[in-house]
This record gives structure tokens, C-alpha cells and sequence, in this order.
């Protein structure tokens, strides 16, 4: 009887959820609608609209594909306890220096690295790590970081870098403390 | 972006050689979740298309203040609300440096712009649900800030 509850809710949870989808799915049918219209009539504003659109949308046109495949045999592969090791409960403080490093090595920033530090989550990281992940993935991008020293200078940006890793780790372990202490759980991602 | 391709086909096939039916699984695991969050993706672009439509002119004018405190204020509050790629943040980076601001709010600006995402929220909701983005985006503003005031001293903007 319990389980029939549970199950419900869950039902209700899925068809909210296909509904949200449908109206985003619509609204974005919407907005193709008015970039073509401000194409055709050549309005200035929507035009430009349209244009920085392409600029982020050719991007995930690219990585998202090829970075969902990735996660997906993540979760498939990867072992909990071995998880558990590197950025888990059982881990050392080396789990930021592997958390730092795993964000350096991820193409596309935060749109790839929220849906992996979930996945990292449910098989067993700690929020420390995935948080210094997450914030480390925004800041730390290799190609970005060379272009940014080659205009505003080595210095500038070996700051911002240099400066911000310990921020990162203090400000990530504070928000495990907050978030532990009050039983938080993340979201499961359907598989 | 090449490098990302040649890892996913090499995994993909050696993963596919070691186990097939793992493999499938975890394919089918990453396409589900692709189409799982696909609609906030698309969201997220219309917003940030809108957003973008802040001119340049716009941000120029409101970081280039004679008053720090203000225009590192300034800087950290525009910096969260918009999101930008590189290849236009840094040339507007540069301008700004041009035209006197000081290395403390370029800092700012460009360290919220890539560590507090306003925009990015119906995305990062989905995955970590709303008290934790709410304060990740927190503890990212309060990096901002710090980061800003650090190369404020180092540069000798900020006197101690």
C-alpha cells in the first residue's frame, strides 16, 4: 500500500515533468518563430538576439552529445567503492588536487561538469569534492585561461587562478558542513 | 573540442570491445539523461540570448566609476547576472583596462562572469537542486569579491 503511494507520486512527479518539458519545448518553438519573423523583416534587436544565440548553442551542439556519452559509461563503469576512495568518505584531502585536475581536463565548463558532479555524487563522493569541481570547472579551462593571459597579461590571470584555490576548497567544505548537517540530498537524475 | 571526440570514440570502442551489453547500458543511460534535461539547455540559450543584448556601452559605462567601491559592486552584480564566451569578455576586458578601470573590477567582473551564473539556473536547479545552487552561486560571489580585492592589492590599486 505504502509502495503504491510512493509510486504515485512518482508517476505525478514524471507527468509534471512532461508537461514542463512540452511548454519549454513550445516556448522554444516560439522563439525560432520570431527570429525567423525579425529575419524576414529585418529587425535589428531580434536579429541580434538570434546571433548570440548560435554563439552558445554552436557549442553544445558539439560538446553535449559526446560529454552525455561519457557520463553515461561513467555510470555504467564506474565502481562505487572506488569512487568512495578518490572523493568519497574512505578519501585524503588529495581528493581536491583529483577534483581540480578532473576540472581542468573538462571541455565545455559547468554545462558539463553540473550533470557530472551529479552522477559523481550518487556513486558516492563527498559534496566537498564535487563542489571544488563544479567551481573549479568554471575557472580553470586551459584553452580560456591562455587567451585571457595572452590579452590582460600573465599576471592578471595568475592571480585570479592561484588566488581563487583555496577559496574554492574553504568555501566548498563550508557548504559540505552546511549541507550534511541538514540531511541534503541531491536530485537523482532518471536513468 | 577535437581532443573531446577522440576521447568519446576511444572509450566508446574500448568499452564496447570489454563489455558489450555495459556499454549499450551506459549509452542509453547518457541519452536518457541528454533528453532528461534537454528543454532546460534550451531555456538557458533563449535566456542568455536575451541577455547578451546588454550593449557593451552598458557595462562600460556603469564599470568605468570614478568610485572603486561602486564599480567593483557594479562589476560583480553584471558579472553574475550575464554569462559570455571568452572571445568576447576578454577584448571588452580589454577595453575596460583601456579606459582606465582598474585591474581590481576587471578582475571582478571577469571572475563572477565565469563563477556566478544567474542564467545558468533552470541547468544547475535540475542537478543540484535549489538551496544548493542557491548557495554555491553564493559561496561563487563571495570568491568573486575576494579574488577582486586580491589583485587589487597586487596591483597597488587598494592601499592597506
Amino acid at each position: 500500500m505504502e509502495k503504491d503511494m510512493k509510486n504515485n507520486g512518482m508517476e505525478k512527479k514524471k507527468m509534471e515533468k512532461k508537461r514542463k518539458a512540452k511548454r519549454d519545448y513550445l516556448i522554444f518553438l516560439g522563439f525560432l518563430a520570431i527570429s525567423l519573423i525579425s529575419k524576414l523583416s529585418s529587425f535589428d534587436l531580434g536579429i541580434r538576439m538570434w546571433d548570440n544565440f548560435l554563439i552558445f548553442a554552436k557549442d553544445m551542439v558539439l560538446i553535449l552529445p559526446p560529454s552525455f556519452a561519457l557520463i553515461g559509461l561513467f555510470d555504467a563503469w564506474a565502481k562505487r567503492e572506488s569512487i568512495e576512495k578518490h572523493f568519497g568518505k574512505t578519501s585524503s584531502p588529495l581528493r581536491f588536487v583529483w577534483s581540480v585536475l578532473l576540472a581542468m581536463t573538462t571541455v565545455g565548463g559547468t554545462f558539463v561538469s553540473f550533470p557530472l558532479a551529479n552522477a559523481l555524487y550518487h556513486k558516492g563522493a563527498k559534496y566537498s569534492s564535487i563542489m571544488t569541481y563544479v567551481t573549479a570547472s568554471s575557472l580553470f579551462m586551459i584553452p580560456m585561461s591562455i587567451m585571457e593571459a595572452s590579452m590582460l597579461g600573465i599576471k592578471f590571470t595568475a592571480i585570479r587562478l592561484l588566488a581563487s584555490l583555496p577559496f574554492i576548497i574553504i568555501i566548498s567544505l563550508l557548504l559540505e558542513k552546511h549541507l550534511e548537517s541538514t540531511n541534503y540530498v541531491l536530485p537523482l537524475m532518471e536513468k | 573540442m577535437k581532443s573531446l571526440y577522440v576521447v568519446s570514440v576511444i572509450t566508446i570502442i574500448v568499452s564496447f570491445i570489454v563489455n558489450k551489453d555495459k556499454t549499450i547500458k551506459g549509452l542509453t543511460i547518457g541519452k536518457n539523461k541528454f533528453m532528461n534535461i534537454l528543454p532546460n539547455y534550451l531555456k538557458l540559450l533563449i535566456i542568455i540570448s536575451l541577455v547578451l543584448l546588454l550593449s557593451e556601452n552598458f557595462i562600460v559605462t556603469y564599470l568605468a566609476q570614478d568610485n572603486m567601491i561602486l564599480g567593483l559592486l557594479s562589476s560583480i552584480i553584471i558579472g553574475s547576472i550575464t554569462i559570455m564566451p571568452g572571445f568576447i569578455a576578454y577584448p571588452l576586458a580589454k577595453i575596460l583596462l583601456n579606459k582606465g578601470v582598474p585591474y581590481m573590477v576587471v578582475s571582478g567582473f571577469v571572475t563572477s562572469l565565469m563563477l556566478v551564473g544567474l542564467v545558468t539556473y533552470p541547468v544547475e536547479k535540475e542537478y543540484f537542486g535549489r538551496k544548493a545552487t542557491i548557495l554555491r552561486n553564493i559561496g561563487g560571489i563571495t570568491i568573486a569579491a575576494l579574488i577582486a580585492i586580491i589583485t587589487g592589492i597586487l596591483y597597488g590599486e587598494v592601499l592597506m
